[in-house]
């Protein structure tokens, strides 16, 4: 199948036109020498003939019927309205409103993403977007070094393994140290960061820490602001969006920047993406932001209109003088994020957050009133909870084999978390779910 | 001027947003922000209530502590479902796209994204696939983006791919990575601090090799729109890591010679990144890895058709040559179970093979690392590999074979009333200058891509390359209909009559869009960055620009 438009007779007028004989004429500044050779790529498929494969690899996965998996990665009711929106093709076949003249919709939709973040986080401005919640910590952490020229940069180890990775791999590049602050993970520990440990690493650039953190324990964000503060370092707060809805705004506990992954805000689990990057700063640091910001103009009549701007700090402008490489944004995903927070609006976003975290607290319950799991840390978590469950490994495994997905199996990554799983809850988690759950262990004793 | 609280769009949306402006006698913001629209305890989507089941058992378990509370509840919109999504319809009225008109913008490939992809990627059975569910569970996935990879091969001729980079520009970020990673494991990432770029290149380029600590050596272009090879030849020496060179170029040009720029790298010591943006002219007509080339990026919402977005999502894999192959990033999707050719020859027939089993492995020592959460961004996978699938062999080089007969198409039909500073043979696109239109009657290139809006079409990309004065980069892609193209060369044709004629009436436009030319020049001098709630004091300033300090570097 192609989607060529042309008839013969369309190309050989263009051919005539541009006066070759054949389209070969047309590759050949192709020096011979370098011409390719033969290749693998099977034959074309019709639709129908697409559609089967297509199918057939959807089918080859198994989606569970039960699942308490999330560990950065969250299911949560998408409203259909907003598949609708983020499926127009007016938005899904725009490219970077470069013409500003006709990409009033996508600007503006990006000016309300901005304001809906800034709002969500009680910080003054927002980026039009991020790759996902990893490279918005990484570009989080360069841009702190930019700002306080420094270059080293202390992290929580509460703060997702998968973001940690990823800040190791940026910071690499223009060889910025990373240092890890530890979290009390004993069986029975407070699963927290101990602000007292930041003063111990010295002089940084920005102390990163998550709310709630990977465990899902809540952190003293204050406190951490505080230390980082006190030792001159920018605090950089990783948060989970839709407990914004309950938990204070890192701008009110002192975040100098915020990074976040915006999935839950009505994107699909999709396999690990397309996601969104959240960042948000103060406007004092606007200038060593990466990335796209939209701004309010007026047009030649005094009309209200939207530009990208600031673009002096961008690749395309300033090359290898640039704040970042960053081209665009993740702007589909923003809109669906942006369609998301109107279509639940403040108290469908609170429902969700109450909601989550009572069927958390219903399934925690559950488990330790079955005598079936007890919680590894102190303290207090949001929705999601570690459990130490015995024989974890292997009875996680024999519940995916009655797709039943006992959250995430910590030793997987860390050995030190051995016999811990990570569930999570969210409003999609229904009573009947925590009854099979709490059943399936129970079977597998 | 005042602000009117009804919208200007109806039910028919898209013409009345447009005429409503052109009309021009009444000053109206076309559609207002959302947060206008709200009022105080207006519902859109509702959830359910906690049961009292739930509720009873949650009692006993940790409360949450008052000072982690917030004080005020966000003060997101509060409208109906309909109210909202007629925010967004009418948003949408205000946007050009592929799916609405010719969108010819260079450098960015704006072909068809067929909708068979969209059907694809919705599937629950891949949408709602978990990245963490046990492998077990994921064996669709992880086949698909096996298979993709092994297709990314066989366009590319490199002999490994990670998918894990999620955009072009994060694509370049990997392979520098890498880059330096291999020149560190040969013990000379002291003394190989500098990459090449060509003039012509993408800022992309220069931005990211600094972003790993390189120092950028511009190579200025030869006469012909080719890397000057004197030049390259002059600048490579035991001091430089890389390479960067886009091909075919940004003004459309295939390296004629392509085979001693990649030996005199080579001979250097030095690695050959291809910069893949412009692949969809060259599909079955060179495969990069296959002369010499060490690493490439694929665009996969370029050539591949996954859909722009507004700008993103995109994907940015990148393909490396066997010495590379240790750093790329980690995990990768591998085959542990099953004969590859065997698997392959299945999946090509529409089978599945029976035992086979994927996974992903982590276990790579010499790895970069990871440069995203996860795997990288599967819902274009899904899309790229449908499509690679539909086309096919025969489609795949007939997506060349028609881009570039479309991008001479307008070459030749355009070139005697814009100049045309390098007039060879084009491959995906085709770059005039507007400089005769600005020297004989002041009108700048700007003004004709307005003068172009009120065609109802997008202009081409403008101003860039960075090498030509005055720069209209066209890329026509293999999607558009001769009449379109006809269309176009109309349009272009009369805009330079009229740059002749009735310069005044160009620089005016465009006239026919929801607003006119906007002062970005006030937008970035008082960045206006946010809605200001109308109880809210005024919000902080951002501080008067100052050079900008360089990253910290080793």
């Amino acid at each position: 199948m192609t989607y060529s438009p042309h008839t013969e007779a369309d190309r050989a007028r263009m051919l005539e036109a541009v006066g070759v004989a054949s389209i070969e004429d047309l590759f050949a500044d192709i020096p011979v020498a370098v011409r390719a050779g033969s290749w693998g790529v099977p034959p074309p498929l019709a639709e129908q003939e697409v559609r089967a494969e297509l199918a057939r690899l959807a089918g080859r996965n198994r989606i569970p019927d039960v699942t308490f998996l999330g560990a950065g990665v969250y299911r949560h009711l998408i409203p259909a309205v907003v598949g609708e929106v983020i499926g127009r093709s007016e938005f899904a076949t725009a490219y970077t409103p470069y013409q500003p003249e006709v990409s009033q919709g996508t600007l503006q939709s990006i000016y309300e993403f901005q304001s809906l973040i800034c709002e969500l986080t009680g910080m003054e401005v927002a980026t039009a977007s991020h790759y996902d919640g990893a490279t918005a910590t990484a570009e989080a952490a360069l841009m702190a070094c930019r700002l306080t020229r420094r270059s080293r940069v202390a992290v929580s180890a509460g703060v997702n393994p998968d973001y940690r990775r990823v800040l190791q791999t940026y910071c690499s590049g223009p060889g910025i140290e990373v240092d890890t602050i530890p979290v009390d993970l004993a069986d029975g520990g407070d699963g927290t960061t101990d602000p007292a440990a930041i003063e111990r690493v010295g002089e940084v650039a920005c102390v990163i820490a998550a709310q709630p953190n990977f465990y899902g324990q809540l952190e003293p964000m204050q406190s951490l602001a505080d230390a980082a503060h006190a030792a001159g370092a920018q605090f950089v707060a990783v948060v989970e969006p839709t407990s914004l809805a309950l938990l204070e705004a890192p701008g009110e506990y002192g975040a100098d920047i915020v990074a976040s992954e915006g999935q839950p805000l009505g994107i699909p689990v999709n396999f690990g993406g397309p996601f969104v990057g959240l960042m948000a700063a103060r406007m004092a640091s606007v200038r060593q932001m990466p990335g796209r910001l939209v701004g309010a103009t007026r047009d030649v009549q005094g009309r209200k209109g939207y530009v990208l701007t600031l673009q002096a700090r961008e690749q395309h402008i300033r090359r290898e003088k640039a704040a970042s490489n960053i081209c665009t944004n993740q702007a589909l995903m923003a809109l669906a994020a942006t369609a998301y927070l109107t279509a639940v609006g403040p108290a469908g976003l609170r429902e969700v957050a109450e909601l989550s975290m009572t069927q958390a607290r219903h399934l925690t319950a559950a488990l330790e009133s079955a005598g079936l799991a007890k919680r590894r840390f102190g303290g207090t978590y949001l929705n999601e909870v570690a459990l130490r469950v015995p024989n974890a490994a292997s009875r996680h495994a024999a519940l995916a084999e009655r797709g039943i997905v006992a959250g995430h199996l910590l030793e997987r990554d860390q050995p030190e978390l051995r016999d811990t799983l990570l569930l999570v809850a969210t409003e999609l988690t229904t009573d009947d779910d925590i009854e099979r759950l709490v059943s399936a262990l129970d079977e597998t004793r | 001027m005042s602000v009117a609280e009804a919208p200007s769009a109806d039910a028919s949306g898209r013409g009345s947003a447009f005429s409503g402006a052109a009309g021009g006698a009444e000053l109206t913001v076309v559609e207002p922000l959302i947060f206008e629209r709200s009022r105080a305890e207006r519902r859109g989507v509702r959830f359910p209530r906690a049961s009292d089941v739930a509720r009873q058992a949650a009692v006993g378990q940790p409360e949450l502590p008052a000072s982690v509370l917030r004080a005020h509840a966000p003060r997101l919109p509060e409208v109906s479902e309909l109210e909202m999504l007629r925010h967004f319809n009418r948003l949408a009225h205000l946007n050009q796209a592929i799916d609405l008109n010719f969108y010819p913008l260079g450098s960015c490939t704006m072909k068809y994204n067929p909708k068979v992809n969209e059907w694809a990627a919705r599937l629950p059975g891949l949408a709602d696939s978990h990245p963490l569910d046990p492998e077990e569970l994921s064996q669709g996935s992880l086949e698909l983006m096996w298979l993709l990879a092994e297709l990314l091969k066989d366009v590319s001729g490199f002999t490994a791919i990670s998918l894990q980079p999620a955009a072009g520009a994060h694509g370049e970020l990997t392979g520098m990575l890498m880059t330096r990673a291999y020149h560190r494991a040969n013990g000379e990432a002291e003394q190989r601090t500098k990459v090449l770029v060509p003039d012509s290149s993408h800022g992309t380029n220069p931005a990211t090799a600094t972003m790993v600590g390189y120092q950028t050596v511009t190579i200025r272009s030869n006469q012909r729109g080719g890397i000057d090879l004197e030049a390259l030849r002059a600048a490579l020496g035991p001091d430089v890591a890389a390479l960067m060179i886009t091909n075919p170029s940004t003004l459309g040009i295939f390296e004629d010679q392509i085979d001693q720029v990649i030996g005199a790298v080579k001979e250097a010591g030095a690695i050959a990144y291809m910069d893949g943006a412009n692949l969809n002219a060259i599909l079955g007509r060179f495969r990069p890895g296959e002369v010499g080339f060490d690493i490439m990026h694929f665009n996969l919402h370029k050539t591949f058709s996954t859909p722009h977005g507004g700008g993103g999502p995109g994907a940015g894999p990148i393909g490396v040559s066997p010495r590379l192959e240790p750093f790329l990033p980690r995990p990768m999707p591998v085959l542990v179970v099953g004969d590859p050719d065997e698997v392959r020859a299945n999946a090509w027939a529409g089978r599945s093979t029976p035992g086979v089993r994927f996974a992903l492995d982590d276990d790579r020592p010499q790895s970069i690392g990871k440069v995203r959460s996860l795997y990288g961004n599967f819902g274009m996978f899904v899309r790229a590999y449908t499509y690679i699938r539909s086309n096919g062999d025969a489609g795949l080089r007939t997506i060349s074979e028609d881009a570039v007969l479309a991008a001479n198409y307008l070459r030749v039909k355009l070139n005697d009333v814009y100049d045309l500073p390098y007039d060879r043979i084009s491959k995906h696109e085709v770059v005039f200058s507007g400089r005769r239109q600005k020297r004989e009657h002041g009108v700048t290139t700007l003004d004709i891509a307005k003068a172009i809006l009120d065609h109802g079409i997008h202009p081409p990309t403008i101003y860039f390359p960075l090498i030509v004065e005055e720069a209209l980069m066209v890329e026509p892609t293999e999607t558009e209909s001769l009449e379109t193209l006809d269309h176009f060369i109309g349009v272009m044709r009369e805009i330079a009559e009229q740059a002749a004629t009735d310069p005044d009436a160009i620089k005016r436009a465009p006239s026919t869009t929801p607003v006119g030319r906007l002062d970005e020049a006030a937008a970035a001098r008082r960045p206006d960055l946010r809605h200001v709630f109308p109880d809210e004091t005024a919000p902080p300033s951002a501080p008067p620009a100052a050079p900008t300090p360089d990253a910290p570097t080793t």
